[in-house]
Formats: structure tokens, C-alpha cells, sequence
């Protein structure tokens, strides 16, 4: 992938396995699975500052279905989510609240950058005392998507691509026994 | 009441103020020392009956600040924009008429907080989005090296 990862926010405890030869279909299959079942099943937090909350909603609802992903509920609770999607723009009040949010959401949690705003500060880059440049100098993102506001199809889209990368992740580390 | 028969009324009876028709709404710009007690007359007298401020907004000038007034009647349906000059832009206080419409705590403070102008015997002079870290960044010199990117 190539995306350097901050390593504060890298928590999770793996299992090392070792790996004898010709040994490791077993464990790419058992990745296969567990990565295509977090992947069919991700439950965002409501969380909507800004405009892109109404497009959010959109995809909620009826014609675009996200329901039909996967993304069954919007929970309340950070505890019972698996991700974040940033729509709207971030204050510098609302920096440390989403900082807080994002702690609590148990691994494995993923991120959405949802318009203009969330991804670079959109149309309050130039000339605004209150606005964050850019969601992602709060918490990490997996996938951005442009547009003031992005269409719902563009934000199914990334529902479609936070899927194509989380089936590529590994979750066993492994270390050949020589 | 129309708008012209409101201003021949207005700068009849107060014949320092400038007045201006011609937009949407009559203007009249009253000078400072006589804001108070002129709205306390829009809003007692009854063929004015101004009681509704609907919006009280400020304005920065190069030479001074400027608070911008609009004011409804519920009763005669006419409207009126006031507008007050302050005396320039280091000593900026007016006169509050919160004791007038209460509406207009809110809207001075949140004056307060971006540009800085005090009103006097105010409540409850204090910020309203920011705290005391902050300059008051809606005037047209706010320099934030750290927040904002200038264009």
C-alpha cells in the first residue's frame, strides 16, 4: 500500500505465528475470512458536522441504500461502531472532541473523509481563523473523497473502496521457522 | 406607514441625522451620543413601534467601525435600518440597547467577540464563541499566523 501508518495508533496485538513450509494456505484463508467478514459488516458513528451530513443521510436512506453494503445503523455509541465518517468540517473546538470519539471506537476502525472540508479544509482553506486544514491532521484516514458535497454515489463508491482495502490486510504476523 | 412618510418623520424630528432612501429599506444614521434614546423613542412611540430588532450586525470601515440595525414594527409592518458610526477603530464603544429589545445580548456579544466593539451597560460584556486568546478576527487587519492561511 505504501501509506506509512503512525505508529501510535497502531494497538492491535497480533498472534505470531510461525510458519512451516507449504504451511501457509491455511492462514491466508483464515485472513481471507475474517477480513471479508469485518469488511461486509462496517457500522458508522453518526457524526455529521457540516453540510456533507445531509448527503450522509441521503445514503442512509431509501434510493441510496447503504444498508445493502453492509453499513447497516449509524450507531450512537463510539463503542458500538467501526467507523468514522467525517462529514463535515472540523473546528478547532471540535478537534479534540473528534480526537476522543476516535479512541473509543474499538479495533479494528476505519475512516472516511467525506468532502472538501474533511480533506483539505475545502473552501475554508484561504482566510479562516476557525476551520482545520484537513481532518487528517486529527485522526488517520483510510480513504478521502472530494466534492462539496460528494454525490451519494461517490460516497457508495467509498464504501466500495474502504472494502477493496480492508480484504488486503494482513492479520497474522508470521516469522519463518528456519 | 411608507417608507418616505417614515423618513420625513424621522429626520424632521431629528434633523442631525442623515438619512437615505432608495434601497429596500430606509436608512438613517444616527451619531452616536443620541443612539440610545433614539431607539427607546422607535420603540415607544406608537405610530413607530419598532419592536422587533430582527438583526443587529457590525461593519468595519478603514477609518472606524459601524454597528448596523434592523428594526421591525409587528403592528404597522414597516421597517427601518439604523446604522451608528463608532469613533474609530481603537476606541470602539456604543451604547447598548439590550435594555430595549433583549435580543440584542446575544448579538453584542457575538459583536464583541469578532470585532471588538464594547457596548456600554451591557449585562454581560464577555466572548461568546472564542475566549480571551483570540483577537477578534472578523476585522479586516486580523493576522493569525498559525490558523490561517492568507491568500
Amino acid at each position: 500500500m505504501g501509506i506509512k501508518k503512525n505508529k501510535e495508533f497502531e494497538t492491535n496485538d497480533f498472534p505470531i505465528i510461525e510458519q512451516y513450509e507449504g504451511g501457509s494456505i491455511i492462514l491466508t484463508q483464515l485472513d481471507a475470512l475474517l477480513n471479508w467478514s469485518r469488511a461486509n459488516s462496517v457500522w458508522p458513528l453518526t457524526f455529521g458536522t457540516r453540510c456533507c451530513a445531509i448527503e450522509f443521510m441521503a445514503v442512509g436512506a431509501s434510493r441510496h441504500d447503504m444498508a445493502r453494503f453492509g453499513y447497516e445503523v449509524a450507531r450512537a455509541s463510539p463503542r458500538q461502531a467501526d467507523m468514522i465518517i467525517i462529514s463535515g468540517s472540523i473546528n478547532y473546538k471540535m478537534a479534540p472532541i473528534l480526537k476522543r470519539l476516535y479512541d473509543q471506537i474499538a479495533d479494528p476502525k476505519y475512516v472516511i473523509a467525506m468532502g472538501a472540508c474533511a480533506v483539505s479544509g475545502g473552501p475554508f482553506f484561504y482566510n479562516s481563523y476557525s476551520i482545520v486544514k484537513g481532518a487528517d491532521h486529527v485522526i488517520p484516514v483510510d480513504v478521502y473523497v472530494p466534492g462539496c458535497p460528494p454525490r451519494p454515489e461517490a460516497l457508495l463508491f467509498a464504501f466500495l473502496q474502504l472494502q477493496k482495502k480492508i480484504k488486503r490486510e494482513k492479520n497474522f504476523k508470521t516469522k519463518i521457522k528456519k | 406607514m411608507t417608507n418616505e412618510q417614515l423618513i420625513e418623520q424621522l429626520s424632521k424630528a431629528y434633523p442631525a441625522a442623515a438619512t437615505k432612501q432608495g434601497g429596500q429599506y430606509p436608512e438613517i444614521t444616527m451619531p452616536r451620543e443620541m443612539l440610545h434614546s433614539f431607539m427607546q423613542n422607535l420603540k415607544s412611540e406608537p405610530n413607530l413601534a419598532f419592536d422587533y430588532l430582527v438583526c443587529e450586525s457590525g461593519v468595519d470601515y478603514p477609518e472606524y467601525l459601524q454597528v448596523v440595525y434592523h428594526l421591525e414594527s409587528t403592528t404597522h409592518r414597516h421597517f427601518l435600518v439604523v446604522k451608528s458610526n463608532t469613533e474609530n477603530r481603537e476606541t470602539a464603544v456604543l451604547d447598548t440597547v439590550c435594555d430595549i429589545w433583549p435580543t440584542a445580548e446575544f448579538h453584542e456579544r457575538e459583536i464583541y467577540d469578532l470585532l471588538g466593539i464594547t457596548f456600554n451597560h451591557h449585562h454581560d460584556m464577555r466572548r461568546f464563541f472564542l475566549d480571551n486568546t483570540w483577537g477578534h478576527p472578523l476585522r479586516k487587519d486580523f493576522k493569525d499566523d498559525i490558523h490561517v492561511v492568507e491568500r
